[in-house]
């Protein structure tokens, strides 16, 4: 089953990956949780949703998220 | 479990400073892909530009060189031209490009140089404090035009493509973005394009990318993102403007 994972350090919150990029929009930036660099990650709010398409990656400047299958 | 998408080998580990939702990392993650996916990495000299993406040497898991502004062309071709087998890739911003390094990207493009040149077009002069470049849209505000460009005053911004395609020399010129899934594809097979050339010793190869630079547009990245669209690509049509492979040249 294909699954995405951010690296919560790495992600600066932009919120590139969570604005209508998602076919299945699991992605959304963490309204309760901050990193070490003050940012709010991207979070997954249903990961068994992923297809694996990459396309939140493709647009992650970072990259902070990796996916797997 | 197996890893489909993630940091290429073609990056060190090293933390990007870029702001948050800067087009510059999608941008050196594509690179990054491309010189492990094309077997280039050991023998790629790459040249990290002055603005913002100035600490690319950092970023990138290659040789690099970080010449003065705007030079990177003529320091490419004087590395391209001692060791051949080398892969050069010159990494510009449009002010590192079009305004002070104008001279060196035209005769470069002009003698058909056998680089590729990765060229970031976000409109502004990002690392300075956001003054206006020669590539800032009719109307736009920056530092140093804070009631929008004045085109009476202050000309018409420069599209390089296609002021390159104007000279017989360049082998591939081609404008993309990176604001979209999409576009990002688009992106990626160009700059694969750009790299290939050079393999295959065609000559001169430019990749135009309209890049975000929220910080300076005064926008958040998702605002940024849209604001390419709306904007900034229909000022600096997508496509391509010189592909000689396809002309069989
Ligand atoms: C010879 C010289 N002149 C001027 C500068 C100041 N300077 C630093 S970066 C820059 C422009 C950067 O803009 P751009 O190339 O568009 O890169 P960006 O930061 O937007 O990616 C300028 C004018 C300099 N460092 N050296
Ligand atoms: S890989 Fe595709 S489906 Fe999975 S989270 Fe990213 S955008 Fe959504
Ligand atoms: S695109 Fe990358 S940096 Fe931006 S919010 Fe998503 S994971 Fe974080
Ligand atoms: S100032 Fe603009 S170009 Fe520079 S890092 Fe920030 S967003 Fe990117
Ligand atoms: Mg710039």
């Amino acid at each position: 089953m294909p699954h995405v994972k951010i690296l919560e350090e790495v992600c600066k919150g932009c919120g590139l990956c969570c604005d209508g990029i998602c076919p299945v929009n699991i992605l959304i930036l963490s309204p309760g949780r901050i990193n070490s660099n003050g940012y709010h990650p991207a979070e997954v709010t249903d990961n068994s949703k992923c297809i694996g398409c990459g396309y939140c990656f493709k647009v992650c400047p970072e990259p902070a998220i990796e996916i797997y299958k | 479990m197996q890893q489909i998408f993630g940091r290429p080998q073609g990056l060190t580990d090293v933390l990007q400073r870029y702001c948050p939702g800067c087009g510059h990392g999608v941008v050196h993650r594509i690179i990054g892909e491309l010189l492990v996916k094309l077997n280039i990495r050991e023998r790629t000299v790459g040249i990290a530009p002055v603005g913002c993406s100035v600490f690319a040497d950092e970023y990138f898991n290659c040789d690099m060189i970080q010449p003065p502004h705007g030079r990177g062309p003529a320091v490419s071709t004087g590395i391209k031209r001692t060791r051949p087998n080398c892969i050069v890739f010159s990494y510009q911003g449009d002010g590192d490009l079009a305004a002070i390094g104008t001279a060196e990207i035209v005769h470069a493009a002009a003698r058909n140089e056998n680089i590729t040149v990765i060229f970031i077009n976000n409109a502004i002069f990002g690392m300075t404090g956001g003054q206006m470049a020669p590539t800032t849209l009719p109307g736009m505000r920056s530092t140093t035009s804070v009631q929008g460009r004045d085109i009476k005053k202050q000309g018409y911004p420069i599209k390089v493509c296609e002021l390159l395609a104007g000279l017989d020399g360049p082998y591939y010129l081609v404008r993309t973005a990176v604001n979209t899934p999409k576009n990002v594809i688009a992106t990626e097979k160009a700059i694969k394009n750009a790299f290939v050339n050079q393999v295959d010793n065609k000559g001169f190869s430019l990749v135009e990318i309209l890049s975000m630079c929220p910080t300076n547009w005064g926008m958040t990245p998702v605002q940024a993102k849209k604001w390419t669209d709306e904007s900034m690509i229909k000022y600096y049509p997508l496509g391509e403007y010189r592909n000689r492979a396809k002309e069989g040249k």
